[in-house]
């Protein structure tokens, strides 16, 4: 089967990953301690880090294409997203986001509001609403609601659902097994940058 | 006419040195030793550059002539690296700064004595060193300023440059903003001073050509043409600088690399 997100001897100088696969609509929640190899295996999964390893999208290979365009069809939304402009306007250069803003409850922020200015939670779902406006083929979300109050989880949530439904190829880090559950993610361990085994 | 103000006319300038080191000592200022180095250290380097030019331009020696000026190469590229608070590792620590700064400065000194001055030989040395030696001191001080604002800029601003990255973006479009704050932070030093020329200060090429005798309107049309020269050299090297450290500091598959600045 060629289809999803298929993970082949990945190794880096923190992770070494023999084999993993994230299907369509069977989302994965990456789970284990704080410096056990979950943002750094999303990190080298988008190419981010130094890697070794093959890594397919609906059977094309990473190795294949440009990391820019890998980038744009394989979202990573990191747990502390950086900026690389001082407003909220010079990040809403890429595909319309206006949705997105609006569905995890953004549509208050205005282009010109400093992004320092943002709280916490608004900056973690201004990211999230960002990576969801380019439409990925696969998305790794780094505990994308860890500084969320309970309703914009929710928001996330309900944002995701429908889209995971849709056959969203969806890694996401988190600590949340309640998360997990109401999201139907399948449980992946890692410890020390090796994956346990899936249950 | 030129009057040659001799040994005793040069001692007697460095009373007001004494006079400061004074009023350091006596105040708490902290900076007499700094200074006292800083002059003792300049009379002996100009001394020897005294003895050496003699001698260089009595010989008009093409091997002596670039022997010197790549002496002064090779001094000022270190300069460059040592002034780094992060440097590259390996042969790029010392060899991007140097090499860009001898080429932005190479190409304009030959420009300038083959199309401009025209001295027979063209590397007569009376004209070559002085000129080299004035694109070598400003492009070291650009590229050595623009270097360490671009590592600067990228170590600190990584997480948003990564940001970029991840949003499709390539490694010259995530660098372009640390790209244009390091070209700036280089080229400061010879903007500024070229809009305070004549108004503020007159350089001291102009100010000397003056004092030995010359036409103030010759010294000034030396002056114009040795800033843009100067402009020209530290340009040149400043941004082939900047690129050859974007490229050090990310690799093709568009990522950042800080593993390659010495002790990251």
């Amino acid at each position: 089967m060629n289809t999803g997100l298929q993970i082949r001897h990945l190794t880096s100088t923190i992770i070494d990953v023999a084999d993993i696969a994230v299907r369509p609509g069977a989302p994965v929640a990456l789970v284990g301690r704080s410096g056990s190899g979950k943002s750094s295996l999303m990190r080298a999964i988008v190419d981010l880090d130094r890697n070794e390893g093959e890594i397919l999208l609906h059977g094309v290979s990473r190795s294949g294409m440009s990391a820019p365009l890998w980038r744009q069809r394989v979202v990573y939304v990191p747990a502390e997203p950086g900026w690389w402009g001082e407003r909220v306007g010079d990040h809403l250069t890429g595909p319309d986001s206006a949705g997105t803003r609006a569905a995890l409850g953004l549509d208050h922020i205005r282009p010109d509001q400093p992004i320092d200015r943002l709280s916490t939670g608004e900056r973690q779902r201004l990211a999230l609403a960002l990576g969801l406006a380019r439409q990925p083929q696969a998305l790794l979300l780094d505990e994308p609601t860890a500084a969320l109050d309970e309703t914009s989880r929710d928001m996330v949530e309900t944002l995701l659902d429908p889209m995971i439904a849709a056959g969203l190829v969806l890694m996401m880090a988190t600590h949340d097994p309640e998360q997990a559950r109401r999201l139907g993610l399948q449980r992946l361990e890692i410890d020390g940058g090796r994956i346990r085994g899936a249950t | 006419m030129t009057i040659d103000p001799g040994n005793g006319a040069v001692m007697l300038a460095a009373i007001f040195l004494v006079l400061n080191a004074g009023l350091s000592l006596a105040l708490q200022l902290g900076f007499v030793r700094s200074m006292l180095v800083a002059a003792l250290r300049m009379t002996v380097q100009l001394a020897l550059v005294g003895l050496v030019l003699e001698v260089v331009l009595t010989s008009a020696s093409a091997w002596l002539t670039f022997g010197v000026m790549g002496f002064m190469a090779a001094v000022a590229g270190y300069e460059i690296m040592a002034r780094q608070e992060r440097r590259f590792a390996g042969l790029w620590g010392y060899g991007l700064g140097a090499t860009t700064m001898l080429l932005g400065s190479a190409i304009v000194t030959v420009f300038a004595l083959t199309v401009q001055i025209g001295p027979d030989p063209w590397y007569a040395p009376r004209y070559a060193i002085p000129l080299f030696g004035m694109m070598l001191g400003n492009a070291m001080t650009g590229i050595a300023l623009g270097l360490n604002a671009l590592t600067g800029e990228v170590t600190a601003r990584r997480r948003g440059i990564e940001a970029h990255l991840l949003s499709g973006a390539t490694r010259w479009q995530a660098m372009t903003p640390a790209m244009r704050r390091a070209a700036t932070a280089g080229m400061v030093p010879i903007i500024n001073a070229m809009t305070a020329t004549g108004v503020v200060a007159l350089p001291g090429m102009m100010t000397g050509q003056i004092l030995a005798g010359a036409d103030p309107h010759q010294a000034v049309r030396y002056q114009l043409m040795v800033m843009f020269l100067i402009a020209g050299a530290t340009g040149l090297g400043l941004i082939v600088a900047v690129m050859g450290g974007v490229i050090r500091l990310t690799d093709n598959r568009h990522r950042i690399r800080l593993d390659r600045l010495r002790g990251s």
